[in-house]
C-alpha cells in the first residue's frame, strides 16, 4: 500500500517521468500560486473520479458476473469521460464561487481538466481493475506527484521570470528579472532541463545498484 | 469585404502569432509523442485539422441551438467532450477504411486525439468569445481550420529538427523528449517575432 502511495511522487512522478498531463503543467505553472492551484484541482478530479468508476466496475463486475461487463467493456470509454466531465464541471464551478480570482488565472485550463491524461489513464490502468481502497491511495499519491511537479515548475519559473515566490519579492529591487521564463518559451526550457536533471539522477541511482 | 478582412486577421493569429502548441501549450502530448518522423507527423497533422474544423461547426451548433436556448449551458463540458469523442471515432473508422498504413503509424495517438486538449480547446474558445460579442460561424470554422494548419506546421517544423537530432551527439540524460522540449522552447522565442504583426 505503501508503494502504491510512493510511486506516483517520484519514480512514476506522472509530469517528469511519464510525461502525462503536459499541457496544464506547463501553461498554469507561471506562478507557485497557479501551479499548486491546479495541482490541487486536479488532485480533487482524479480523487472523486478514481473512487467512483472503481465502484461502478467493481460493481457492475459482481452484478452480472462477466457476460454484462464484457458488453460494457466496448464503452467504457465514453463512461469514464463523463464521470470526469461530471466532477470538473463541478471544481470548475467551486473555483468560480469561492475562488474567483485563481478561476480567471487558470481560465480555459479548468474545464480542460477534462482532457488531462492522467485522469484517463488512472481510471484505464488502475481504476477499473482495482477496489476502491486502492484506488483512492492512486488518485493520492499520483495527484500529489503532479501538485509537485507543478510545484516545482512554477517555482523556477516565477523565481526566475519575477523574482518572486509565492508573489513576494525573494532578490529585492535591483533584480531585473527574466520575464521570459514566464512567457511560452521558458516554460519549455524549464520542464526540459528538469526532466534532463530527473533523468539524470535515475541514471546515476541505477549505476549506484549495480 | 470587412468580414473576409476580419477572417483572414483570426487565421493569421492562430495560426501564427497565437499558435496552440508554441503560444498556448494546447496538444503537447501529441507534439512531442507522435514527431519522431515527419510522415505521422503529417499525418496527426492532418487528423487533428479535420477533426477541430468540423468540432468547431459541431459545437457551435449545439452551443447555438440546445444549450443557450434551453438554459443548460453548465453541462457544456459534458457535451463538448461527448461530441469530440464521436468525432474522433468518425475519423478513426475513416482512416482505417482508406488508409491503413497510416493507421497502423499513429496506433495509440488516433483515439487519443478525443484527449488532445487542443480540440476542446477550440471548442472552448470558440464559445467563450461568443458570450462577448456573439462570434459567428464562420469565425468559428475559421478559427478551428487556422488552429488545425499552425498545430500541423508546429508538429512538421518539429519532426524535421528530431530527424536531424537523432544522428546528432546529445548528452544521454536530455536524449529524446528532454532535447525535443528545449528544442521546442527555441522554437517558442522564433515564433515570438510574430507576436508584433497584429
Amino acid at each position: 500500500m505503501k508503494t502504491q502511495f510512493f510511486k506516483g511522487i517520484i519514480q512514476e512522478n506522472p509530469i517528469f517521468s511519464l510525461c502525462l498531463g503536459l499541457c496544464p503543467a506547463l501553461a498554469t505553472s507561471t506562478s507557485v500560486k497557479n501551479a499548486i492551484g491546479m495541482g490541487l484541482s486536479t488532485t480533487a478530479v482524479l480523487i472523486a473520479s478514481n473512487m467512483t468508476i472503481s465502484l461502478i466496475t467493481t460493481t457492475l463486475r459482481a452484478v452480472s458476473g462477466g457476460m454484462f461487463y464484457s458488453k460494457i467493456q466496448n464503452i467504457r470509454i465514453p463512461l469514464y469521460i463523463v464521470v470526469i466531465a461530471s466532477f470538473v464541471t463541478m471544481v470548475d464551478f467551486i473555483l468560480k464561487g469561492f475562488f474567483p480570482v485563481l478561476s480567471k488565472e487558470l481560465g480555459l485550463f479548468v474545464p480542460l481538466i477534462v482532457v488531462n491524461c492522467i485522469i484517463l489513464g488512472r481510471a484505464e490502468a488502475f481504476a477499473s481493475k482495482r477496489n476502491i481502497v486502492f484506488s483512492l491511495i492512486d488518485a493520492i499519491g499520483m495527484g500529489l506527484g503532479f501538485t509537485l511537479g507543478l510545484f516545482l515548475l512554477g517555482t523556477v519559473r516565477e523565481l526566475l521570470g519575477a523574482g518572486q515566490f509565492f508573489g513576494l519579492s525573494v532578490f529585492g529591487k535591483n533584480f531585473k528579472p527574466a520575464i521570459i521564463f514566464i512567457l511560452a518559451p521558458g516554460a519549455f526550457l524549464t520542464i526540459g532541463f528538469i526532466m534532463g536533471f530527473f533523468r539524470h539522477v535515475n541514471a546515476l541511482r541505477a549505476k549506484k545498484g549495480n | 469585404m470587412f468580414e473576409l478582412a476580419s477572417l483572414f486577421k483570426i487565421f493569421i493569429a492562430v495560426v501564427l502569432v497565437n499558435n496552440f502548441i508554441l503560444f498556448r501549450f494546447l496538444g503537447l502530448c501529441p507534439y512531442i509523442g507522435v514527431s519522431r518522423d515527419t510522415e505521422s507527423a503529417l499525418g496527426m497533422g492532418m487528423a487533428v485539422m479535420f477533426v477541430m474544423t468540423m468540432t468547431s461547426a459541431v459545437t457551435w451548433a449545439i452551443y447555438n441551438f440546445i444549450l443557450a436556448p434551453l438554459n443548460i449551458e453548465y453541462l457544456v463540458i459534458i457535451a463538448f467532450i461527448l461530441t469530440i469523442a464521436s468525432l474522433v471515432q468518425l475519423v478513426e473508422m475513416i482512416v482505417q477504411k482508406t488508409a491503413p498504413g497510416l493507421y497502423d503509424s499513429l496506433g495509440i495517438y488516433l483515439p487519443l486525439i478525443t484527449t488532445n486538449c487542443a480540440v476542446l480547446g477550440v471548442a472552448m474558445l470558440n464559445k467563450d468569445t461568443l458570450f462577448g460579442e456573439s462570434l459567428s460561424f464562420a469565425k468559428c470554422i475559421v478559427q478551428g481550420f487556422g488552429a488545425g494548419v499552425g498545430f500541423t506546421i508546429a508538429m512538421l517544423l518539429m519532426s524535421g529538427i528530431r530527424e536531424r537530432l537523432q544522428l546528432a551527439d546529445v548528452p544521454a540524460c536530455l536524449k529524446d523528449i528532454p532535447i525535443a522540449f528545449i528544442t521546442a522552447g527555441l522554437m517558442a522565442i522564433a515564433f515570438l517575432g510574430f507576436s508584433g504583426m497584429l
